[in-house]
């Protein structure tokens, strides 16, 4: 039998709740990466097993978001948004990804407690996978998102994809962040995944989603002669993150027709420079939820 | 040789038993917290294993061995005191950890696999090995949740020993599978001491302390209660928690006496392994001693297959005196109408003092005797009956 590199290793573990050492941790969790991909193709498996639709059924959450809000939009408010299955597509993937992977991330540690106390692997892994499994559906959905953008005739507008990347960064980093601390706290406080669905559903209504950005936008630049949007756009980095999808494949801030802007008015280099404002700001979030997570890890054992 | 394997140093570990945690954020806000007492499961043990060694763990239920595997493994951290480890460690605290009802046998083996710290690659070398042992080479591609709880078990067992650590911490997860099985696994851990690796073993079968470990420790409350030779440490577990004095003294024969042989015969001429119900049965007992032995008294024993003790007969019970003792004998019982109706049974006998403080000689678990099952008899006592039939 092979031995590996890991053979000479000493640990030392004391009393002392140890200190997080990002790097040192980030080593830990990649030598245990094996255990991630196998629960993300676990779980990708175990939903999609003795599914007559298999896969297609990630790709069927966006197309039926896509029918009910074209329908109430179009049809009943008389939105006039032009290409709305475009804009809403470009908004939604980036929102099912960060509110998919809460929602599994929360229950995840919780869910996973006879392997928590009965295995030692850095604990970390258990949120992660959450993340890794909505990442797969965001994939997927992206790639619904295109062929509605080649039904549509809609055209690829040039230099604005270039965000799309780093808006996936942005995104990916928040998320992870936000899904460290909620699978935390819910092993103390069960109460945190009922408060999460909740605030999801509150989170989704303050996100320019389904209604325009430029909207949004318009109406927050003078509230009482005060310009808040500034405030809303530190307060939910989800939306600076969707503003970057929504102009990545949406593209046009005021598309001939629409009297007014359906996109925030923004140059492409002031998103990117956001994207990497909300990219510094979620590192430093990650850097403090990391830290809760690492040191109650500690603990889980003995608390599930 | 070279520094210790595991470094157990001053080790404690306190749990909170919390009267009324909070469990909720509600009750987090709306109350103060609440008093927590503290329960030691771990009170200052010290202990160095060094590599290569098998490390027995014994002790009465809730003292503390399963908590020391989990702090030496890493899943909890010590209150107090340090714990150091040299070299891959693996922990079967629980077999097919991770094991997922709607994944394949063959998904469950590289999860599992994952989880005690192999690679995709490493797992792929022993792949093939793995499911040899577990015996189950046609049903690795069926769901796990078809499988009966000893194939589940078999799996996960088998899965756990071709991980390959320098250190293996198994937590009594020895007393599962058929008998079969269980020998497999016992050989694969004399493997694995041969290739010179650390094992620590927690176990309430003090036989199986006695077969596999070199040393052993012993936990009351929390506390080391005696730590060394793997005998030492079973006799003191067998003097306090069985309070079987008889066991430590007949663990330690001091030889004087050799049992030549233990023998069985069927009064009729018949095989003793095709005995039936109300048989009689001789059993032969050649004995042969050096020096003059006073007063000894030879004691004969039937255990059942589960190594239940059924019987116990002596030659002073019977009113036999064997007065001063030298040179070879042969003793000869007669056990009058077998009261079973099936079994296999093994014999031990033994020669000790009157005062039963010394043991000279002992030959334990020779083969015996055995009675096929007949359907007709499905209990387990043998009464010879009349029955008598008149009309009222």
């Amino acid at each position: 039998m092979a031995t590996t590199a890991r053979t000479d290793r000493t640990t030392v573990r004391t009393s002392e709740s140890p200190r997080l050492r990002p790097l040192a941790r980030a080593r830990d969790v990649w030598a245990y990466r094996e255990i991630l991909t196998n629960l993300v193709r676990k779980d990708l498996k175990v939903k999609y097993t003795q599914s007559i639709l298999g896969v297609a059924w990630s790709m069927l959450n966006p197309i039926l978001y896509l029918a009910i809000f074209s329908f109430v939009f179009t049809f009943v408010l008389k939105s006039d948004i032009p290409a709305f299955p475009v804009y809403l597509l470009s908004g939604i993937i980036a929102w099912t990804m960060f509110s998919g992977s809460l929602t599994l991330a929360v229950k995840s540690v919780v869910d996973n407690t006879s392997l928590v106390k009965k295995v030692y692997f850095p604990k970390e892994i258990l949120p992660l996978s959450s993340v890794g499994t909505s990442f797969v559906d965001f994939i997927l959905q992206t790639i619904v998102l295109l062929i509605v953008m080649i039904a549509f005739a809609y055209p690829f507008l040039g230099l604005n994809v270039l965000l799309f990347p780093l808006a996936l960064v942005a995104l990916i980093t928040f998320t992870v962040a936000i899904s460290l601390f909620v699978a935390a706290l819910n092993v103390r406080y069960r109460d945190t995944q009922h408060l999460l669905a909740n605030a999801l559903l509150v989170w989704f209504w303050f996100t320019p989603l389904v209604y325009p950005a430029g909207f949004l936008q318009k109406t927050l630049s003078d509230v009482g002669g005060i310009n808040l949007f500034p405030v809303y756009m530190v307060l939910n980095p989800l939306a600076d993150i969707v503003f970057g999808f929504q102009r990545a494949f949406y593209a046009e801030v005021q598309p001939p027709g629409a009297p007014n802007p359906i996109l925030i008015d923004m140059s492409i280099g002031g998103l990117a420079l956001l994207q990497v404002g909300v990219i510094v700001g979620s590192l430093l979030l990650l850097w403090f939820t990391w830290r809760v997570f690492f040191n109650r890890s500690a603990d889980f054992a003995e608390e599930l | 040789m070279g520094e210790p394997a595991v470094q157990i140093a001053d080790v404690s570990k306190a749990f909170k038993i919390v009267k009324e945690a909070p469990t909720s954020l509600k009750a987090r806000i709306m109350h103060t917290r609440r008093r927590a007492d503290d329960f030691w499961a771990l009170r200052d043990v010290t202990y160095d294993i060094r590599p290569g060694t098998t490390v027995g763990l014994i002790g009465p239920n809730g003292s503390g061995k399963t908590t020391l595997l989990k702090i030496i493994s890493g899943i909890l951290r010590p209150t107090r005191g340090t714990v150091t480890t040299r070299g891959r460690i693996a922990a079967l605290l629980e077999l097919g950890a991770g094991f997922h009802q709607e994944l394949t046998g063959r998904e469950n083996v590289y999860l599992n696999a994952s989880i005690l710290g192999l690679t995709r690659k490493e797992t792929d070398k022993v792949f093939d090995e793995i499911v040899a042992f577990a015996g189950l080479e046609e049903f690795i591609d069926t769901k796990v949740k078809f499988y009966s709880s000893g194939m589940f078990v078999r799996l996960g067992f088998s899965v756990a020993v071709h991980v390959d650590p320098d250190v293996l911490l198994i937590d009594e997860v020895l007393a599962v599978g058929d008998e079969g099985f269980q020998k497999k696994c016992l050989d694969r851990i004399t493997h694995f001491q041969q290739e010179g690796r650390t094992i620590v073993f927690v176990t309430h079968v003090v036989d199986q302390v006695l077969a596999i470990c070199t040393e052993a420790m012993m936990l009351v409350e929390g506390r080391m209660h005696v730590a060394g030779s793997a005998q030492e440490a079973v006799d003191e577990y067998r003097r306090v928690l069985l309070g079987d004095e008889v066991a430590v003294i007949e663990s330690h024969p001091t030889g004087e006496v050799e049992i030549m042989s233990v023998q069985t015969f069927a009064t009729d001429g018949r095989s003793p392994l095709a005995m039936a119900p109300g048989d009689d049965l001789t059993i032969q007992v050649d004995v042969r001693t050096a020096d003059s032995i006073d007063d000894p008294v030879v004691v004969i024993r039937i255990h059942d297959q589960h190594e239940i003790l059924e019987y116990s007969e002596n030659t002073a019970n019977l009113g036999v005196n064997l007065g001063r003792f030298e040179g070879k004998r042969r003793f000869r019982f007669t056990l009058h109408a077998l009261p079973y109706t099936s079994g296999e049974y093994t014999l031990t006998a033994l020669v000790r003092s009157r005062d039963e403080q010394t043991v000279y000689g002992i030959k334990e678990h020779q083969e015996g005797f055995a009675i096929p099952a007949a359907t007709d008899r499905p209990a387990v006592a043998y009464i010879r009956t009349d029955v008598d039939v008149e009309d009222l």
